[in-house]
């Protein structure tokens, strides 16, 4: 994405850039801010609206992807601001230095609907180093016999990583699934556990 | 079709709009030109319709932030006093610099041009638009928007030429 920006053109562009995302963000015109941050797990996009963090994704997702969704389903006034996700990016570094157990950087639920929503409100109920069940989760939702939908709504988790949805394992203890790839499930796990 | 997020659209037209920006300005001023021509694109991109071009729309709007800005400080189109001299604030290279001072010249003939011409050669040659979009924002037919380019380009290598 960032090919055109060491040659001349293209650093005067990023230059013009970095003032665009300044004076967009002074006159309120960026509605989706997003940056790039790096981390163990790979690099990951955390996107944040003016309520609070929208989205995060992992790059196997597709970042371009996962771009044209938030223009779909919040607005096309998208922009790389990496201002705006200061405070995200230094809460996911304490994190993952293991400095940090919880987030405290507001959150945005816009891409959270229905029951899907209700659960993946829950999750930061699931505190850090441990881990619960679908099953669990479904009961703790009301509804208990619910467990695929409960399944379904940790797949789709707009906010991997700070809204703890790798907390959630099978009943026999399995990892399940996640988006961001088993190995970055069996990562964040082991971080917690080892802190 | 969907709205593409304005972060692809600064990305795949930021530099002919930069283009379009330093042929009506001098350097600095074409940065301001193409930080207001964005702004104001973005404010006004969600209602834009899906299928419109987008880079037609962007270069319309670079124009006329150029004009307004050349209203705004009273003075006129590229003149020969007003070369621009700053090499950039990054440590641009040698050759860069030298490229950059034959731009400015082009850029200086450009802007001598007769109007018609000079928006013809402007949108299609350093714009990258076909004569058909040339023609939508300049008025008249797509051959007239290619005859007025085509005499432009007569008229620069003259001039270009004279100059050696």
């Amino acid at each position: 994405m960032n090919e055109t920006k060491n040659e001349l053109p293209g650093m005067e562009l990023g230059n013009l850039h970095a003032r665009l995302a300044r004076e967009a963000e002074e006159r309120g015109l960026i509605d989706v801010g997003y940056r790039i941050v790096d981390s163990p797990v790979g690099r990951l996009l955390v996107a944040s609206t003016e309520q609070g963090i929208v989205r995060i994704a992992f790059e196997r997702e597709g970042f371009d992807g996962v771009l044209q969704t938030l223009a779909d389903r919040v607005s096309p006034r998208v922009l790389e601001a990496p201002a705006r996700l200061d405070r995200a990016a230094t809460e996911l570094d304490e994190y993952f230095a293991k400095r940090r157990t919880r987030f405290d950087v507001p959150l945005d639920f816009a891409l959270s609907r229905g029951f899907r929503g209700e659960v993946q409100r829950l999750l930061p109920t699931i505190a850090y180093g441990h881990t619960t069940s679908y099953a669990q989760l479904a009961n703790a939702a009301g509804r208990p016999r619910a467990f695929r939908a409960v399944g379904t709504a940790c797949a789709t988790n707009p906010l991997p990583v700070v809204v703890p949805c790798h907390r959630v394992l099978r009943g026999d203890g399995s990892l399940g699934g996640y988006a961001g790839g088993l190995d970055a499930k069996r990562a964040l796990l082991a971080l917690e556990a080892a802190a | 079709m969907m709205l593409l997020p304005f972060e692809s659209v600064v990305r795949r037209h930021g530099e002919v709009v930069l283009r379009v920006c330093r042929s009506m300005l001098a350097v600095h001023d074409a940065d301001d030109a193409w930080s207001e021509t964005f702004l104001a694109a973005m404010d006004a991109y969600p209602r834009l319709p899906a299928d419109a071009n987008v880079e037609a729309w962007l270069v319309t709007i670079a124009r006329r932030k150029c004009i307004d800005l050349l209203r705004a400080q009273g003075r006129r189109a590229m003149t020969l006093d007003r070369i621009p001299e700053e090499q950039g604030t990054l440590g641009i290279p040698e050759d860069a610099v030298e490229a950059r001072a034959e731009a400015d010249a082009v850029a200086q003939a450009v802007a001598v041009l007769p109007h018609r011409q000079r928006q013809a050669v402007t949108y299609h040659y350093l714009g990258g638009l076909g004569y058909r979009e040339v023609s939508e924002i300049i008025g008249g037919t797509t051959e007239a928007a290619r005859r007025a380019a085509a005499d432009g380009i007569r008229t620069l290598r003259r001039t270009m030429g004279a100059e050696r």
